[in-house]
């Protein structure tokens, strides 16, 4: 299980991949995109794939996950114009709402147009 | 043809069995991302609307089974339009829905009703009808509650609305029933319809 995980350019966490050593691969493998694939960033465009709009706290219910944490994934998703939000009041209180942007989604569908690649050549040795 | 040992190939499955794992994940949240909103808002205005037509018609009955035949029927109604909402709202997010997170709803949404259907049965062969409004709304709302347990948090709040009056009504003036139905099925439903229209799309 795993024993061949360090060389492969696909992982389950980010942060285990050692940084900037791209393996070459021995075939033609389609380039993941690394901003979505981060397994929360993953959780958050896919939860926002699946709705029009979802605001902040909604998101942390559903991911089950931090502020913080919540915070700055969607920043850096925002960042790479893959989601936008807008800011309104609620009462006193701030409400987020997040929505992907049409950048977003296509860079969505190219991920897994990119996982299904990966299946296929998989299933084809 | 010689297949060659299993060993000489290199990395693929690996990577292959990580792509299938990321597209359950990503399956995964996406369902569970759409039973989140999956309840319908402007459907539940429409059921509302229609228990407000209801409750109108009902005045006129003349009977104790004419006025239960009226609110059977608005039952029955308020039921396929609310079948009939989520199913227009999973369309609209292309989401195979009744494969997972509808049905789930629907599930959980099901033996309270069945126990109310069952209940409606035994009081007005008891003759005991006047409890029916405050039991229908109690009973609805359990099942909103257990229902709406995956669901956007105001979905199990308007559940606990619906137990509330439903209680309330079990210890009111027989005569006010109408009244407690048309407040609970008619305005509870448009009043949080239109919250959840507005907030989750629909």
């Amino acid at each position: 299980m795993g024993g061949q995980g360090p060389k492969s350019r696909v992982q389950g966490r980010a942060g285990r991949a050692p940084k900037a050593a791209p393996v070459p691969s021995p075939r033609t493998l389609p380039e993941l995109d690394r901003i979505i694939h981060e397994r929360m960033r993953l959780a958050i465009v896919s939860a926002l794939a699946a709705n029009a709009s979802l605001s902040f706290n909604d998101l942390k219910a559903l991911l089950g996950t931090t502020d913080g944490n919540l915070s700055v994934h969607a920043r850096r998703l925002e960042e790479a114009g893959y989601v936008a939000f807008s800011k309104s009041f609620h009462g006193r209180m701030p409400r987020t709402v997040y929505r992907l942007t049409p950048e977003g989604r296509r860079a969505f569908e190219r991920y897994l147009g990119h996982l299904e690649a990966l299946v296929h050549g998989a299933r084809r040795p | 043809m010689e297949r060659p040992p299993l060993k000489a190939v290199p990395e693929p499955p690996a990577l292959g069995s990580r792509a299938i794992e990321n597209l359950h994940f990503i399956r995964e949240t996406m369902e569970r991302a759409s039973a989140f909103t999956a309840v319908p808002g402007w459907g539940g205005v429409a059921m509302g609307a229609s228990a407000l037509g209801a409750a109108w018609v009902s005045r006129l009955a003349r009977t104790p089974e004419e006025w239960l035949g009226i609110w059977l029927a608005e039952a029955f109604l308020a039921g396929a339009i609310g079948v009939w909402a989520i199913a227009a709202k999973a369309r609209r997010s292309r989401i195979p829905l009744f494969a997972g997170p509808a049905r789930r709803f629907l599930l959980t949404l099901f033996p309270p009703l069945a126990a109310g259907a069952l209940t409606t049965l035994a009081l007005s062969r008891a003759g005991a009808s006047a409890a029916l409004p405050g039991i229908w709304l109690l009973l609805y709302g359990t099942a909103v509650v257990t229902g709406g347990a995956f669901a956007v948090r105001i979905v199990p709040v308007m559940g606990v609305g619906f137990m509330l009056l439903g209680a309330v009504a079990l210890f009111c003036p027989p005569s006010w029933g109408t009244a407690f139905l048309a407040a609970g099925f008619g305005g509870l439903h448009i009043v949080f319809g239109i919250l959840i229209a507005r907030r989750y799309g629909g």
